[in-house]
């Protein structure tokens, strides 16, 4: 099923949910939060988007957006199908997860957790991934400071025990 | 020639006199046993010095120990992130004296191209670092070069005045 397919099926499918469809950038929908797993199951049943490449996160002066790019392994697209969340929320930035309907989310949902600090609901295993529990905020956000840190200013961060 | 003579000359031979000092010192620098900590790309470097053409092995250096307790120099060969400077210090403690420690790379000497909120800038914030191998990677004549610099720090130490025995 072609992307053109997609995309006006999921418009008629979910009218409410869709928010915005960016005209110059092919393929590309975002959609409301709450409707994340209804769209993403629909999407892997119904029109055969099986392979998740790409979960990221952008943080923007008003929103952060997650970023989902599908493939077709079936059908053999060209080019991926861009699924994108508004989150409003800039305190607390929460999406539930899609791990349970593609695999390959588990880590990548993980590192923008780590990095950017958007919770994950329903994700297996929502740890820090490149950083460790603890580690203070957030680095990929634009609020965040860019600098060096030494040795004994991250010590006191550490988890200590068996764990480390 | 007479017996005395022929005693003299094979005596001559293989009797040698020399100090203390520089026979320990001769002893501990022909086969120093690095912990192969090989963190980023410079490992690759240090795997090509120890590898055919660029031999380590005439230094006696060929065998990497993985285990620190058998090892007594320690080449932190890459980037030292703040996730892994803990372990870093770890392998050291464990490592039993005397006991050399060789920065190569620029990541291992100042954080290199790295200055940003994950990467330890230098090993020398936690470690005590005996010599430093600039270059990013530095070619593995380089690093020869330093193993050369640290068997002269070697020879010139006196186990009068080393650390390790004022305890």
């Amino acid at each position: 099923m072609t992307n053109e397919k997609i995309l006006s099926k999921l418009k008629e499918r979910f009218p409410e949910a869709v928010v915005d469809v960016p005209e110059l950038i092919d393929f590309t929908v975002a959609i409301e939060p709450e409707a994340v797993t209804d769209v993403a199951r629909f999407l892997h049943d119904e029109c055969g988007l099986d392979y998740l490449a790409l979960l990221t996160a952008v943080d923007r002066p008003e929103r952060f957006e997650v970023v989902y790019h599908l493939w077709s392994v079936k059908d053999r697209t060209t080019a991926p199908f861009v699924l994108k969340v508004y989150i409003e929320d800039k305190e607390n930035p929460a999406v539930p997860s899609v791990t349970p309907v593609w695999r390959g989310a588990n880590y990548q949902e993980r590192e923008a957790y780590d990095l950017m600090g958007i919770r994950f609901e329903g994700h297996p295993n929502l740890k820090r991934i490149l950083l460790w529990e603890g580690f203070p905020g957030h680095p990929l956000r634009k609020d965040f400071e860019n600098r060096t840190y030494t040795f004994e200013e991250l010590k006191p961060t550490r988890p200590t025990g068996a764990e480390w | 020639m007479s017996e005395e003579e022929l005693i003299e000359e094979q005596l001559k031979r293989n009797i040698f006199l020399t100090t203390v000092d520089k026979v320990y010192n001769w002893g501990r620098k022909s086969s120093m046993w690095p912990v192969s900590f090989g963190l980023a790309c410079c490992a690759i470097e240090m795997i090509a010095a120890a590898s055919a053409r660029y031999d380590m092995s005439r230094f006696g250096m060929e065998i990497m120990r993985p285990s620190p307790r058998q090892a007594d120099l320690m080449i932190v060969a890459g980037t030292i992130t703040h996730k892994m400077a803990p372990q870093v210090l770890r392998i050291y403690n464990q490592m039993p004296e005397p006991k050399y420690v060789l920065a190569m790379g620029n990541c291992a000497i100042s954080g290199g191209p790295f200055s940003s909120y994950a990467v330890l800038q230098g090993a020398n914030k936690i470690l005590p670092v005996d010599v430093y191998v600039p270059g990013c990677p530095p070619r593995p004549e380089a690093l020869l070069e330093g193993f050369m610099k640290l068997h002269d720090m070697v020879m010139n130490q006196s186990i009068a005045t080393v650390s390790w025995y004022k305890k």
